[in-house]
């Protein structure tokens, strides 16, 4: 990258966005199809009741909650992460935030439509708005389901916002380099952007100011998310630990995720100039450091539920632990610690391939742990009575499915629309140090004094 | 809204476009009257420095204060609008009155950000104005906006003698 010139950079940033290959035509195609399959289900779901799902009595949380918790926790790799590298000022970001922004939109919008697919009348979702209906009821604001809807709409509208911001320049580049209906189109996205120093300045102020804040809602939305399990009290939900416990697990997805797009971005749309080894060195890093904080709180929690030995939660532990659950807790810790944390602490394994196979396990793993904090839980509870056991069906396997697939398909489709590195971050980038006052020496100004 | 009468340069690079800045500085010319364009920030040279000073900060914090103040009065009229008792907490419930203010205090700060950036920069504007397309394949815009006929030769050498490598015109009075 350090021998391209700026208009060389522009160009290559662009060619994703221009024409439409075969491949991507059959890749969109095939993801397409699974997300009208998944559409098709739920709308399935609707008509015949929740019945069709696998949700009974006592477990009346399973796939559906589990997909809820764990795109909200992969949506942390987006703006949190930028937000953290921007005002760390660390350069190596510039290539690596506009992917990661993209994933938190897209898998917060997803995630937040799990609530209501889990509606048994999802037609009524807007009883979830504060504002009075027609009965005279207003929404409980001590419910922490109701936290959910301010946090995650909180956190969805800085989170496109911040995406939304830094392509504006980005917009006027392409604005003047099509034509016809694209000339149109980018122009009115751009706003008129012209590029004075006015602009330059209140866009990067802004975008200082919402860096600033977006972290600390990114750190709310995941704890509110944990409170809706640990304000009840279900055995092994009712935890202090909880919010930090999610917030650390949902910066761990976030950024598996994270490498894992761009290790795709790169292969798929030819950006090895620009997502380098040094970029998935990096933030195999950081997933390291995340996969042995991951393995701490997991076994702090263990251990205290373990050294309490309370009756209630003590079947909930032993379930996971050689039980009915024991299988999936300990291929959780396959995927989580033990796979990554020998790949990604031998340099010699931190490599592109290395990183992006770990974090593929880590994605595994991450939803396999919202999948066990949920129904060994719920089919475990304080009577003995009162235990079951959850099987998901066909409806809930190709929601699920079909969401995963509507990520990609998203992020495909985006690709086509946006450049997916920051051209103008990138360049600026560039100057070999951007804070520093340059003096340019003044030659004789012939013909002009 | 017809194009200002301007005339600019179009410089290669930044160090060229700062002694076109400086030439434009030293011919008298009011900075108020000279344009500056770019498709990137050059915040480390001083023809990007114009126009820095911003409020935007304080009111952004003003923002904040607000939709604080907004969450906590839908919080507790809400919980006032429909008393019922749930969970033996009291009606007016400071934990989660304060999870909702909070939420909304950020979301009024982010809010009222993107507002000023808008206002600030006058953005959306559409209308027809001073642009060159060049600028988006990298050269950079200094010229002046409305000079006097009896400036407008001394600006176009100036402009030519700091390096750029097109001088253009704009507007009617060419």
């Amino acid at each position: 990258m350090a021998t391209k010139t700026p208009e060389q950079i522009t160009e290559d940033l662009m060619r994703p966005m221009w024409g439409l290959s075969g491949r991507y035509v059959l890749a969109v195609a095939f993801l397409a199809g699974v997300v009208v399959a998944a559409l098709c289900a739920f709308m399935w779901q609707v008509y015949a009741g929740l019945g069709v799902s696998g949700l009974r009595t006592p477990v009346f949380w399973g796939f559906y909650i589990t997909d809820f918790v764990f795109w909200i926790g992969l949506s942390h790799a987006g703006t949190l992460i930028s937000a953290i590298l921007r005002l760390a000022n660390a350069t190596w970001r510039r290539p690596v935030t506009r992917c990661a922004e993209v994933i938190t939109v897209f898998a917060l919008s997803i995630g937040a439509t799990f609530p209501i697919i889990h509606l048994g009348r999802p037609w009524l979702a807007f009883w979830l708005f504060p504002y009075p209906s027609e009965r005279g009821l207003w929404p409980n604001i001590r419910s922490p389901l109701l936290w959910d809807f301010f946090a995650i709409n909180t956190y969805l509208i800085s989170s496109v916002t911040f995406l939304l911001l830094p392509m504006i320049p980005d917009f006027a580049l392409i604005r003047d380099r099509a034509n016809g209906w694209k000339q149109k189109v980018y122009g009115a996205l751009s706003l008129g952007w012209t590029g004075t120093p006015r602009q330059w300045h209140r866009l990067e102020t802004a975008m200082h100011i919402m860096a600033i804040a977006v972290i600390p809602v990114a750190v709310s939305v995941h704890s509110i998310v944990s409170w809706d399990f640990a304000m009840a009290p279900v055995p092994m939900w009712h935890s202090t630990i909880f919010a930090p416990y999610f917030v650390a697990g949902a910066i761990f997805s976030g950024i598996a995720a994270l490498i894992l797009a761009m290790a795709l971005l790169r292969k798929f749309l030819h950006l090895e100039d620009y997502l380098l080894p040094i970029h998935f060195e990096n933030l195999g890093k950081l997933l390291l450091v995340m996969s042995l904080l991951w393995f701490y709180f997991v076994f702090a929690e263990r251990l205290t539920a373990w050294y309490g030995n309370e009756t209630g939660e003590m079947p909930v532990f032993w379930t996971t632990q050689h039980g009915t659950y024991a299988g999936l807790f300990w291929l959780m810790v396959f995927c989580n610690f033990l796979i990554p944390v020998p790949i990604l602490a031998i340099k010699k394994f931190r490599t592109i391939l290395g990183t992006a196979l770990a974090s593929f396990t880590v994605v595994i793993g991450m939803w396999l742990e919202r999948f066990l904090i949920i129904v060994p839980s719920l089919s475990h509870k304080y009577l003995t009575y009162s235990w079951g056991t959850y099987r998901p069906t066909w409806v809930e396997i190709t929601i699920t499915a079909g969401t995963f697939c509507a990520m990609a398909l998203l992020y495909m489709i985006f690709s086509k629309v946006v450049p997916l590195i920051s051209i103008w971050e990138l360049k600026a980038g560039l100057h070999a140090a951007p804070h520093t006052p340059r003096v340019v020496v003044e030659p004789s100004e012939a013909g002009a004094d | 809204m017809a194009t200002p009468y301007a005339i600019y340069g179009l410089f290669p690079t930044p160090e060229t476009a700062e002694r076109g800045f400086n030439a434009l500085d030293r011919a008298g010319v009011s900075p108020s009257r000279i344009i500056v364009m770019a498709s990137e920030p050059f915040d480390e040279y001083a023809f990007s420095k114009m126009d820095h000073a911003t409020p935007m900060p304080y009111i952004a914090a003003l923002g904040g204060i607000v939709g604080g103040v907004g969450g906590f009065f839908l919080a507790r009229l809400t919980q006032e609008a429909y008393p019922i008792i749930t969970g033996g907490m009291p009606l007016l419930a400071a934990w989660p009155t304060g999870i909702v203010t909070y939420e909304l205090t950020m979301l009024g700060a982010v809010i009222t950000t993107i507002v000023t950036l808008l206002v600030t920069t006058k953005l959306p504007n559409w209308k027809s104005k001073l642009y060159d397309h060049e600028v988006s394949h990298g050269k950079i815009l200094i010229g002046v906006i409305e000079p006097s006929s009896a400036m407008r030769a001394e600006i176009e050498n100036r402009l030519r003698g700091a390096g750029a490598v097109k001088v253009k015109i704009t507007g009617g009075q060419s």
